[in-house]
């Protein structure tokens, strides 16, 4: 393998950035949850190519948790959101103003 | 140009690309295809990185079970529905780019010092840490060092499909009774008028 490990994890940066940006820009809760996997993926990235560079296998096995982690989260999260909708009939978490004094 | 370069290279800016094309759609449902794009270019990433087991646990659990959640909770929610570009703080768009790019210029600054531009994979890895194929290696340290964890996720799993459950059960009953004894009264209230 040719291809330097830091490449790897600039693409990991990268992705992680890409998805804290979209958490604070956009307003739909649907888009906003996929962010956050964009960004679970980023360091998922980061994991496995950290697990190249030392030879050692226990961050693909920490990237294994984290996607059983994510699954769990994602199963909860859209349960919420399904459960919003059905409350406020709407996605859009400016319209969640509920707790906000 | 190795292959493994090659690779690189040419799904290198397809992923990112799709991430920040994700960020533009109005759509919800051209996001999640555009999030699926980026999640088979990354099980791409684990293939050249010699994490082949995890490869196929990305395209099966990501690309395929996660996605396909979202997609269906989004036919459930409405595909029609367009987001509102309105926003209520004016800054905030601008920020939130601004901070990302301070972000992404401090981790590139980090991996710089802590890794190395240069820094190649460990020499040999398909023969020591990978020694039997990826799956046998990996299942060796996961169930000889991590057994307990491992044991600790399938209790995490079964408390997150039961309140999966609980969060999204509708009382069907009461909602209907309501219904029936509110429509009647609505229905029949102006015709006498009229």
């Amino acid at each position: 393998m040719k291809t330097p490990i830091a490449y790897f994890l600039i693409v990991s940066a990268a992705l992680f950035t890409i998805g804290t940006i979209g958490v604070m820009v956009r307003r739909n809760a649907l888009v906003m949850f996929m962010s956050i996997e964009l960004q679970l993926n980023g360091v998922n990235l980061a994991l496995v190519a950290f697990s190249r560079m030392h030879g050692d296998l226990t961050g693909q096995v920490i990237t294994f948790f984290s996607l059983v982690v994510a699954a769990a989260e994602v199963v909860v999260g859209l349960a919420i959101i399904v459960n919003v909708f059905r409350r406020r009939r709407s996605t859009n978490v400016d319209d969640l103003s509920l707790l906000k004094w | 140009m190795s292959p493994d370069q090659l690779v690189f290279w040419v799904f290198a800016p397809i992923s990112i690309g799709s991430a920040i094309a994700m960020l533009f759609q109005r759509n919800a449902v051209h996001a999640a295809l555009l999030l699926i794009v980026n999640f088979l270019t990354l099980a791409v990433f684990y293939l050249v990185l010699d994490a082949s087991f995890l490869f196929a646990v990305q395209v099966i659990v990501y690309a395929g079970a996660i996605m396909v959640l979202f997609l269906f909770v989004i036919m459930l929610l409405g595909v029609d529905r367009n987001e509102a570009l309105a926003e209520r703080l004016r800054w905030q768009r601008p920020a939130a780019v601004l901070l990302g790019l301070g972000v992404m210029a401090e981790l590139t600054f980090a991996i710089r010092a802590g890794v190395g531009f240069a820094t190649k994979g460990a020499e040999a890895f398909a023969t020591t840490a990978n020694e039997g194929g990826n799956t046998l290696a990996l299942s060796k340290v996961l169930f000889r060092d991590y057994f307990f964890p491992f044991e600790a996720t399938s209790v995490l799993l079964i408390v997150a499909a039961i309140a999966a459950m609980v969060i999204a059960h509708r009382q069907r009953r009461a909602i209907t009774r309501a219904e029936q004894t509110a429509t009647p009264v609505a229905e029949a209230e102006p015709e006498p008028v009229s």
